[in-house]
């Protein structure tokens, strides 16, 4: 049979080739295509897992040990460390997979729930991340380089965690909303600024947002050393929320997983749907994709970007919200592991579309929560995953470095992407 | 034939300016008065050492009445605002921008040291070390974007150098020998950077946060592996001050600008280097010219490629060197995260100097100077808490971007890959 | 005689296009060979096979007997070889003496420039070959002609003596043209081989010794000016008869639609682009705007479109005064622009055809309801437009990007011509575009105009102007110097006029 008669219906391959691209593939084989689409990420991340493995085993002392007596036991020494590195990895993050079964064979409740933590925790890991990244996935379809998310988490948090103190007598409907408005607010302030700025003066917003990333630091600095300090406390610390204000948790101590994952992907989906479906979306995505062309075409430059950059900024608020109201229920200088910085890169894995960013996260949260575990048992310090995180980065904002090594054949279109020129914004 | 065409000009500054800095000035003139004046009981004296701590000199103390010294600034402010207002300074306006800062910062200077005394000397000597590894960011900055190529990660790279430096320099027991690591570490990821933005075409400022990312989790990750286990691999000392004989002896300037360590030499003799390199030399003229219309330079028999490589480069091996003077220069450990954004703050301080040598310098020093006043006026226990002051660069950074001391000239190509067709 | 170069066999090919397909040429000393293609024939791609940009599938280059390969342009310049880009290859904030040197530089020793020797010698070619220019201003600060003449020294300078002029009239006034081609024929005479590329029929029998013609990446033939007519020519370069002019029915003026009262213009460098212009435009007629580039035409059309306010002056579409009315509000009262840089500001390159086809009617029914936008709707209508105007597409859905320059202009004119609209501004219209395309836009255009549209018609090919416009207004340094009826108006004439050169003295504009 010849290629030509392709069914007019939709494959399912299409259906999901379609989401991600977000618009509708012509012809062709949907799967094929689906392939081409996920190899790139699928093979960044299997590359990057494969040089983690060796940075492990080359800065791994035993392997030295080993090697002076035989260098062929060596390469055994370094599969045994990252075997047991990874190990711990997959265990920390996801589970255990005896411990599940025995909990099974136990009947008990609590021992099941706690066997399933891990995988608890590292949605609770992914949560922040959701939100970082779709700020940072936001900002790059409207042509903005959002580097500012972790400044915009700090002042998110620092609104919620003050409305989610000081304000008390509410009744958790009310008090929980109110503190997340407050948290998406103080984001928005954070990200309308360098919004502002761009298309008023033209100063570019990588610029002014890393600025107004050590602003907020010393702001927040400031704020926990004197007017938000615990009274009770020598540390920097805001006192603790009140329990109208925190988010609720689904199962009982120690297991913190809450509302707040359910919430990033509902985000996640009004994201999706504001940016493919509605005519704000349209102008967002075109004013994104050649700014002189949406002009031409009627939509507003200035609004759309200040609309994107406060956006971007509510969203990235929501990252810091979700730590004060979910986790941390306070505010304390070290709450934030650099998410903000992480979700340049999760934006970019994800190919700054709502799903693969959610899926992006979702994988991040997942290794940064293992490795925790991995840490402590193979004594591999957890900041490896920073680095694996940069390595899958670089593959996959230089997919030429993939195809060579896998062989891939090149794409026949240029895809929609970003690109960032110059400081002087026009 | 047509003439040259020079069409009718807008007067050069917009009145609209003229405006915005007038009241600009009066409201610095404004604040010395409201906020310094009216908070300074009569009386007092203000004292600042000339001599830094620990030099026998007998130079005497430069003694000043507070108060009036300060209406008196207040007085001047209010008078140039006044006459930008009516009249305007032109050209000359950002020239009068600065006296009138200038005038600011030494009212602040007056009313913090009121009644107390304060070492200028050691002020300025710890703003020229401040400025060091921002300027030296600058100048690995210059280096970069004069060839085209966007560098965000002067951050990361002075970072990744400043770990290898002090873990090289423990190792071999030589602080040459870590030097010379953090140099090559600063290379090496320059190359990167080369790589992944002329080679693969992938945007300069996703490359740069790639970088960015990759230092500071793999800094992090030896640190906390060895380092941290380890003291004896993290204890490389540092580069000793070299007094200048006879120079350093010059009243108030010797000791502060000549009897420092080799980084501070070396970031002015780089300072002349690349100033001559750039503007007098056939490998600045052609590196100039890739950053600003790489084609021409390519029809003209320029490798476009190769002199974006080099420079890419050797701007690495600057932030590298900016990097050592953390671990070696300046604390002789190296800790997590050390570099606190100075790298950025480079990037910021390289625009503000226009891409020029001279100009990076200047925006170094000052933003050095705000730095070491807000850890100055930490310990004399002024009222203004220090995380706030410590925030003036980045909102000075900010103000500049926003042109309102006019646009600077970015190389025409600037962060646009070049493709051969 | 030997000729000084020999192309055999050249053929380059791209993804999809055969650009060369074994062309031979061969250019003896001291004559000017005229290679005439129209837009995307492939003359452009063989010249920089020849210098260096390209790297040709198969064929040979042969200099001076010699057989030579040319890997970049280095190879070409010690070939002998040198170029007159369309697009200047000048740097703006270097001097004319260091854009003259750069490459080949003078120098003290220790690689420190030598301003001053590069200036002489630069100062000694310009009097040998009678191009005036000072070598130490900047380049953003003189003329476009005298832009070009620095373009013309600078291959001199590394002693070229192989020149290729591409497209080098295409900036220049009939006048500015006809100074180029005396500079040209005094540089053959010292001893100087020229390749002078163009489209322009009239260029080539006034200036080449020879005539090569190029037609999809074929050489058709090659002829002399004598041998050769215009109609020949053009026959030769489209492959089949053409109508040189265009027909069209005598206009059916109706009231003023577009009335511009003395409007000033700021442009991007903080200058007065626009000085006091005012043109009036009515219904079924189409007013032409002469000019070389770059004499505030596009201001003008910026500022009608509500893309650049004016600072002065009022802009009158019917009764509204739309001088500060955004975009939007303008495109709403019945206006089409179609713009001169089609991938710059009239399409979104990375969209589908069917976005692109609803770019300024996306927000409103039937393909949103709401804020929501109906795919099926923009997609059915985007079927019918594809049809209508004949784009050739694979599908609504391939992006914008991927269609030739041609139907990537029909998209937009599609997009434009079929909204109801009182008011058509054309800048550029077929700029870039082969000659079928050329031919479908006029016609479209005309149409419009006989249907009762306003068209103001942009562009510094005079012969489109010629052609279509019923009235032509000639634009120069911000102001427009006349206005004439276009049966009345004689190509010498506006050209002139285009030169700011006015016959009657007292309304010559000062120097």
């Amino acid at each position: 049979m010849s290629k030509k008669q392709e069914p007019k219906k939709k494959g399912a391959g299409e259906i999901l080739l379609e989401e991600i691209n977000g618009k509708p593939s012509g012809g062709a084989s949907s799967w094929r295509k689906l392939g081409q689409t996920l190899a790139i990420p699928v093979l960044a991340i299997f590359s990057g897992l494969v040089l983690g493995a060796i940075i492990i085993a080359v800065t791994s002392e035993s392997v030295y040990t080993v090697w002076a007596q035989s260098p062929l036991a060596a390469f055994g020494a370094a599969w045994e460390e990252v075997r047991i590195a990874y190990t711990a990895l997959f265990t920390g993050s996801i589970g255990d997979p005896a411990r599940i079964i025995t909990a099974f064979q136990s009947g008990d409740d609590l021992e099941i729930r706690r066997a399933f933590n891990p995988f608890l925790e590292s949605l609770v890991a992914s949560t922040p991340y959701i939100f970082g990244s779709l700020a940072v996935a936001l900002g790059f379809r409207a042509g903005l380089f959002n580097i500012g998310v972790e400044g915009q988490l700090f002042i998110g948090a620092i609104f919620a965690a003050f409305v989610g103190y000081s304000i008390t007598g509410l009744p958790a409907i009310i008090h929980i909303p109110l503190a997340i408005l407050a948290g998406a607010l103080g984001g928005a302030i954070w990200g309308f600024i360098p919004g502002w700025l761009k298309v008023k003066t033209g100063g570019h917003e990588v610029i002014n947002t890393i600025m107004l990333n050590f602003i907020a630091f010393r702001i927040s600095d400031w704020l926990l050393s004197g007017p938000m300090r615990r009274p009770d406390s020598f540390n920097p610390v805001s006192p603790t929320i009140q329990e109208s204000a925190m988010l609720p948790r689904f199962f009982e101590s120690p297991i913190r997983f809450h509302l707040g994952f359910f919430l990033a992907l509902v985000a996640a989906w009004l994201v999706y749907w504001l940016l493919f479906r509605t005519k704000w979306g349209f102008d967002l995505r075109s004013v994104g994709a050649n700014p002189k062309a949406a002009r031409y075409a009627g939509m507003s430059i200035m609004g759309t970007t200040v609309l994107a950059m406060s956006l971007s900024g509510a969203l990235a608020g929501l990252a810091g919200t979700n730590e004060v109201l979910g986790l941390n229920h306070n505010l304390a200088m070290a709450f934030s592991a650099g998410y903000g910085f992480d979700s340049i890169a999760l934006a970019l894995l994800g190919k700054s579309h709502p799903l693969g960013v959610v899926l992006a996260s979702l994988l991040f949260g997942t290794l940064r929560n293992g490795a925790t575990r991995m840490q402590v048992v193979a004594q591999v310090p957890i900041d490896i995953i920073t680095v694996l995180q940069a390595l899958i980065l670089v593959f996959i904002a230089a997919p030429a470095i993939i195809r060579t090594i896998y062989r891939l054949r090149e794409p026949e279109a240029e895809e929609e992407g970003v690109t960032i020129r110059g400081w002087g914004g026009d | 034939m047509a003439s040259t065409a020079v069409q009718r000009e807008i007067k050069l500054v917009k009145p609209t300016r003229q405006w915005v800095m007038g009241f600009i000035f009066l409201g610095l003139a404004a604040a010395i008065w409201l906020i310094f004046s009216r908070s300074t009981d009569a009386g007092l004296i203000t004292t600042f050492k000339l001599v830094p701590g620990g030099v026998e000199s007998n130079l005497p103390d430069w003694q000043m009445p507070t108060l009036m010294t300060l209406n008196l600034l207040a007085i001047a402010c209010a008078f140039l605002g006044g006459v930008q207002l009516f009249r305007g300074f032109g050209r000359r306006t950002n020239l009068v921008l600065s006296i009138v800062s200038a005038l600011f910062i030494f009212g602040f200077l007056v009313w913090t040291a009121a009644g107390k005394s304060m070492n200028l000397t050691g002020l300025l000597n710890t703003a020229l070390s401040m400025a060091v590894p921002i300027t030296l960011g600058a100048f690995s900055g210059i280096l970069c974007e004069r060839a085209g190529v966007v560098n965000i990660a002067i951050e990361g790279m002075m970072l990744a150098a400043a770990m290898v430096g002090a873990l090289v320099g423990s190792i071999s027991g030589s602080l040459w020998v870590g030097l010379f690591a953090a140099v090559l570490t600063g290379a090496l990821l320059g190359l990167v950077h080369a790589i992944l933005s002329i080679k693969y075409l992938t945007d300069q400022i996703i490359s740069g946060t790639v970088i960015n990312i990759f230092a500071g989790g793999m800094t992090a990750f030896i640190s906390s592996k060895f380092m941290q286990v380890n003291q004896s691999l993290n204890d490389p000392g540092i580069f000793k001050p070299i007094e200048i004989p006879l120079l350093s002896k010059i009243p108030i300037f010797g000791p502060i600008l000549f009897d420092n360590n080799i980084f501070v030499y070396a970031m002015f003799i780089f300072m002349v280097v690349l100033h001559i390199g750039l503007f007098y030399t056939r490998w600045g003229l052609r590196m100039r010219s890739v950053g600003e219309h790489p084609k021409a330079a390519d029809t003209l028999g320029i490798n476009v490629f190769r002199t974006r490589y080099m420079a890419v480069i050797l701007g690495g091996m600057m932030a590298g060197f900016a990097g050592a003077y953390f671990t070696l220069g300046s604390v002789g450990r190296f800790d997590e995260f050390m570099t606190a954004g100075r790298g950025f703050i480079g990037l910021a301080a390289m625009i503000f100097g226009n891409w020029t040598p001279f100009g990076s310098f200047g925006a170094g020093l000052l933003f050095g100077f705000s730095d070491s006043l807000a850890s100055k006026v930490a310990i004399l226990g002024v009222q203004i808490p220090s995380q706030l002051l410590g925030m003036a660069p980045y909102i000075v950074t900010m103000i500049v971007l926003a042109g309102v001391v006019g646009r600077g000239q970015m190389p025409a190509a600037d962060g646009q890959p070049y493709v051969k067709e | 005689m030997e000729p000084v170069l020999e192309l055999r066999g050249i053929t380059k090919r791209f993804p999809g296009v055969l650009a060369n397909d074994t062309i031979n040429l061969t250019l003896e000393e001291g004559e000017i060979h005229a290679l005439l293609g129209e837009n995307g024939a492939g003359k452009t791609t063989l010249m920089n096979i020849l210098y260096g940009l390209y790297q040709p599938d198969d064929g040979e280059v042969i200099v001076r007997g010699k057989k030579v390969e040319i890997h970049d342009p280095g190879d070409a310049i010690a070939e002998g070889i040198g170029m007159v880009h369309q697009h200047f290859m000048l740097i703006p904030v270097f001097t004319v003496t260091e854009n003259v040197m750069l490459g080949e530089e003078s120098l003290h020793t220790g690689n420190f420039l030598d301003r001053a020797t590069a200036s002489q010698r630069i100062t000694n070619i310009s009097e040998q070959f009678h191009l005036e220019v000072d070598p130490d201003v900047y380049v953003q600060d003189i003329a476009v002609g005298v832009q070009q003449r620095v373009e013309i020294i600078k291959l001199l300078y590394r002693n070229a003596d192989i020149l290729i002029f591409d497209e080098p009239t295409a900036v220049l006034t009939p006048q500015e043209a006809d100074e180029l081609f005396k500079i040209m024929h005094s540089l053959t005479e010292q001893g100087k081989s020229i390749i002078f590329i163009t489209h322009k029929l009239r260029e080539v029998l006034e200036v080449a010794d020879r005539i090569s013609v190029l037609r999809r990446g074929k050489m058709v033939g090659t002829t002399t000016p004598k041998k050769a007519s215009k109609s020949k020519l053009a026959e030769m370069m489209v492959g089949r008869e053409v109508k040189l002019g265009v027909e069209k029915n005598p206009p059916k003026v109706g009231d003023a639609v577009l009335k511009v009262n003395d409007v000033v213009i700021i442009n991007d460098r903080n200058q007065v682009a626009v000085d006091g212009v005012s043109i009036e435009v009515h219904a079924g007629e189409i007013l032409g705007i002469a000019g070389v580039q770059g004499n505030g035409q596009t201001e003008l059309v910026e500022s009608i479109t509500g893309l650049r306010p004016p600072k002065e002056g009022t802009i009158h579409f019917l009764e509204d005064e739309i001088s500060q009315s955004t975009p939007r509000e303008i495109t709403e009262l019945g206006a089409a622009h179609v713009p001169e840089d089609r991938q710059r500001d009239g399409l979104i390159l990375p969209f589908p055809v069917a976005d692109n086809l609803v770019l300024n009617t996306y927000y409103l029914p039937p393909f949103t309801q709401g804020v929501i936008m109906q795919q099926e709707a923009i997609v059915e209508s985007a079927v019918e437009r594809i049809k209508e105007f004949d784009i050739r597409t694979p599908s609504p859905q391939t992006p914008a990007g991927s269609l030739s320059g041609g139907n990537q202009q029909k998209l937009i004119v599609a997009r434009e011509f079929s909204r109801p609209i009182k008011l058509l501004i054309a800048s550029q219209p077929t700029r870039g575009l082969d000659v079928g395309s050329i031919e479908f836009i006029h016609g479209r255009i005309l149409e419009k105009r006989d249907e009762g549209v306003a068209v103001l018609l942009v562009s510094p090919e005079l012969d489109e102007i010629m052609a279509l416009s019923d009235r032509i207004a000639v634009m120069y340094r911000g102001k427009i110097v006349e206005t004439l009826p276009a049966d009345k108006a004689t190509k010498e004439q506006i050209g002139l006029l285009m030169a700011g050169i006015v016959q009657d003295e007292e309304a010559a504009p000062k120097k």
